[in-house]
């Protein structure tokens, strides 16, 4: 297989070619604000190095941070109509309750709540309305809506009036975009409506981009399909990314950790991915990151969809250092790193000043910093030690020692001796491990419902199939599919032995 | 305390953070119904406290909550109309007309369904409840260890069912009846309780727990604010004491009957590292031991907070790795009695223990 990854940071555009599991390419480009020139630019760099030859390539997997930024900075979204089904239950909290003003005045347009749902064990909650479904969708319509979200009370379980109501949409008004709930998971109603609000709001946007991904490759005279990589590490053919963009929102994190994983040929470790203002930390199981239990916060909105489990703080290279008392972080130089810290003339004490003075960062002007005694850099050091080890033990889920993978520009920060750690490794191509991690992505189904009358043997190989059959039906080669996580929760209060069964699983994509 | 009170905004954000604590673990998140009451004093309703105190021997309260499994209520979001409804519902079947509303269980979501009847209605919270925390069944309330009347009780669901438990025996057939009714509706259901009267709520009432659960969350949200200790925050406006500071190192859930049971454990972050202490939870926590040995029990309150934030930590979530600070409140006399620890002490868990209190 040969493979080109490509990832759009926020600086940076790294692509990396992948040939038999080797890296035998990787250039750097800077990102542009249209994202397509960023992309020409490090393919035609790609390109040039000779690798990529004259010979076919595979598959172009594409992760990219500018859906979520689009969500932060509030651009670059629509007016979006809201369709709740479940009434007459939640009645006082409608849709967009639980935004911030702002972020609301952007993307709220009309909303209907309407009869229908499920209740936990699969019972209808009530009729699905049909009629007022198709009243709302002829209102939007007269209102120029151009994209919906769907969401009906425990769609997770039965999205069967989600998927009625979505069809009924598409008839009265063919053009618009519609996402349904369902397609976005978890139990939770207001936090996966919201994910689907903010899927919806994007759907333009991700529309433009992914055409615009589409063509820089097909410019750049290469013919593979184009793929978008995804929070959990797997990847989605353009056209179905293109309709759940929120599905790669956190995909620059995955992405690296997956890649120092496989660069480092070590799939179960924490990784720490050091920059220059923050650090992310994260945990990899069976070579894909571990997931958020819990509500994530985007933009100031509640949700609760298939995001990476991250734990990020303020430490970086750019870290200030203040010696009396002692701190480090959380402000930065950022990247004015060359222009402000005391080892390039600048007049700010940096991390990076102390790594220079120490001899563990060669970068900069190693006498401007010469001032700093051991003892001090000592300090420092082990002061980033404790915030290291601390954050550490945050993300384990269990006792015991781990492996950690060290990445990012600030890894010099990260001692060789931690406690709580078995081994420190640092990952050769350490700089380009996101273009790894998207590179390698694979394709995944997954399920996550409750299961009544059954023992909890049975329930996770009912989980299992259906998650097959959803991988398949993703376009997973199904000869090549294997469980990555299950995880059972028994429920309390609920009759019938009731438990909700998660489980996981990814294949090689199928060959066209 | 004979002043009424109109709560403001903040006072309830406040009351949600405190309640929450006072959860001990259990009783759901108050979030939802935060939201709920966020809503309507936009809409410009506001709401009234009132000393118990203040209630006439021959006034009735209602007495409120919302019945079923956390999951489901993630789905079907609480809403103040329905639990207003079993208010109304219980006035039309009585034949009378409530003075006020108030809190069955101070502890978690429920601290804020009697705020949300109330919006409905224009009439007052009684500052009081009978848990003084949150307890997982209809007997371990201080009504039921003074051996009032546990009947008649209104169930609601939101698609317009009904239900009256006109009659039963004790406290415990009212827990299994209800329960069943509350299932078949789909696990969730708003019920107001037996109407007690005033000078019931006067005697049995658990007082002032609603001002103790703002006051909790006052403490909280300013040390937060201005990055202070929020333990030590708590324990300057509670009576309370620091059981351990550490890390949790294993959580063990299961569920049995119908209750979420298991243990989660806890060791020390710096020296003496060997030492440990384990929590047993039946939805709330119940018995923390050290070395083996309990050392503190319900009906003593036992809250699990994040050390850094100060929040509560429930047993449905808390998890390896979480800093957390244990603290034990003291609790309402009522439940220390020969009586109360019937109902509500560590036998009444299946603990072959008996009570020592914290605060002995």
């Amino acid at each position: 297989m040969r493979r080109i990854g490509i990832d759009v940071g926020g600086t940076n555009t790294d692509a990396v070619l992948i040939e038999n599991g080797q890296v035998v390419g990787a250039v750097k480009a800077p990102t542009t604000s249209d994202v397509t020139g960023g992309i020409l630019d490090a393919l035609s760099r790609l390109l040039a190095t000779g690798a990529v030859a004259n010979k076919p390539v595979d598959a172009v997997m594409i992760g990219t941070t500018h859906f979520v930024n689009a969500v932060v900075q509030r651009r670059g979204l629509i007016k979006v109509g809201a369709i709740r089904i479940g009434m007459p239950a939640s009645a006082s909290l409608p849709p967009l309750c639980d935004w911030p003003a702002d972020l609301a005045k952007v993307v709220q347009g009309p909303i209907a709540m309407v009869e229908g749902g499920h209740d936990y064990d699969g019972r209808p909650f009530m009729p699905l309305d049909i009629k007022a479904i198709q009243r709302a969708a002829r209102d939007m319509s007269a209102q120029s809506i151009r994209s919906i979200a769907i969401s009906a009370i425990f769609s997770p379980l039965d999205p069967s009036h989600e998927q009625a109501a979505a069809a009924v949409i598409a008839e009265e008004m063919p053009q618009v975009a519609i996402t349904c709930s369902s397609d976005l998971g978890r139990i939770g109603l207001l936090e996966r409506e919201n994910a689907a609000l903010l899927n919806a709001a994007l759907a333009e946007l991700a529309r433009h981009t992914i055409a615009g991904f589409e063509r820089a490759i097909a410019e750049s005279g290469l013919s593979a399909p184009v793929y978008i990589t995804q929070n959990d590490g797997t990847v989605a053919e353009a056209v179905q990314a293109q309709r759940l963009p929120i599905y790669s929102f956190a995909s620059g994190a995955t992405n690296s950790m997956r890649g120092a994983a496989y660069l480092s040929g070590i799939s179960n470790a924490i990784v720490i991915d050091v920059g220059g203002t923050t650090t992310d930390i994260g945990q990899i199981r069976n070579g894909f990151p571990r997931e958020a239990n819990s509500v994530v916060k985007i933009g100031g909105v509640r949700t609760l969809f298939r995001m990476p489990d991250l734990l990020s703080i303020g430490l970086g290279g750019g870290s200030h250092v203040s010696l009396d008392p002692l701190s480090v972080g959380p402000l930065s130089v950022g990247y004015r790193l060359t222009a402000d810290a005391l080892a390039f003339g600048g007049p700010q004490l940096t991390a990076s000043d102390v790594g220079i003075a120490v001899g563990s960062l060669k970068i900069g002007d190693h006498s401007k910093v010469t001032h700093l005694n051991r003892n001090t850099c000592h300090r420092v050091l082990d002061h980033v030690r404790g915030m290291i080890e601390e954050s550490l033990d945050h993300m384990k889920t269990e006792a015991g020692d781990v492996t950690l993978l060290a990445v990012g520009g600030g890894a010099f920060l990260v001692s060789q001796e931690l406690d709580g750690v078995r081994e420190v490794v640092r990952v050769a191509h350490g700089d380009c491990a996101n273009a790894v991690g998207a590179a390698i992505a694979q394709v995944s189904g997954e399920v996550d419902q409750v299961f009544q009358n059954m023992t909890r043997e049975q329930a996770i190989s009912a989980a299992k199939r259906l998650a097959f059959d959803r991988a398949t039906t993703a376009g997973a080669d199904s000869a090549t599919l294997s469980v990555i996580d299950t995880e059972d929760i028994p429920i309390a209060y609920l009759p019938g032995n009731a438990r909700r069964v998660r489980v996981r699983c990814v294949g090689d994509i199928a060959a066209r | 305390m004979t002043e009424f009170r109109e709560l403001s905004l903040d006072d309830i954000e406040a009351l949600a953070v405190g309640a929450w604590i006072l959860g001990t673990g259990g009783g759901g998140s108050p979030y939802l119904a935060l939201l709920n009451m966020r809503r309507l004093y936009a809409e410009g309703i506001r709401v009234q406290l009132m000393p118990p105190e203040v209630l006439a021997d021959d006034d009735w309260v209602a007495v409120v909550s919302n019945m079923g499994a956390p999951l489901v209520g993630q789905e079907r979001l609480t809403d103040s109309r329905t639990i207003a409804r079993a208010v109304t519902l219980m006035e039309e079947h009585r034949g009378v007309g409530f003075r006020a509303i108030m809190a069955l269980e101070i502890g978690g979501g429920n601290s804020l369904q009697p705020l949300m009847a109330a919006a409905h209605f224009n009439k007052p919270v009684v500052d009081a409840d009978t848990m003084g925390r949150a307890y997982p069944e209809a007997q371990m309330t201080s009504v039921a260890v003074g051996n009032l009347r546990p009947y008649p009780l209104t169930t609601v669901d939101c698609r317009g069912l009904e239900a009256i438990v006109e009659k039963v025996p004790s406290w415990k057939w009212m827990e299994r009846v209800s329960r069943k009714l509350c299932t078949e509706y789909g696990s969730i259901a708003s019920t107001c309780k037996a109407p007690r009267t005033g000078r019931e709520v006067k005697d049995w009432g658990i007082p002032h727990t609603t001002t103790k659960a703002i006051a909790i969350g006052y403490a909280v949200r300013k040390a937060q604010a201005k990055h202070d200790d929020p333990i030590e925050a708590i324990l300057s406006v509670e009576p309370g004491k620091v059981l351990f500071r550490g890390k949790v190192v294993d959580v063990d859930r299961r569920t049995t009957e119908g209750f979420l049971r298991g243990r989660a454990t806890l060791s020390n972050l710096d020296e003496d590292r060997d030492s440990r202490v384990a929590i047993d939870f039946q939805n709330e926590w119940i018995v923390a031991w050290r070395d083996g040995e309990a050392m503190a029990m319900s009906p003593d309150l036992i809250c699990v907070l994040d050390s850094v934030a100060g929040e509560a930590v429930g047993t449905e979530t808390i998890r390896y790795g979480q800093r957390v600070t244990v603290i034990a409140l003291p609790p309402p006399a009522v439940f220390t009695t020969l009586k109360g620890l019937e109902h509500v002490g560590p036998r009444a868990f299946g603990y072959d223990l008996d009570y020592k209190s914290v605060f002995a």
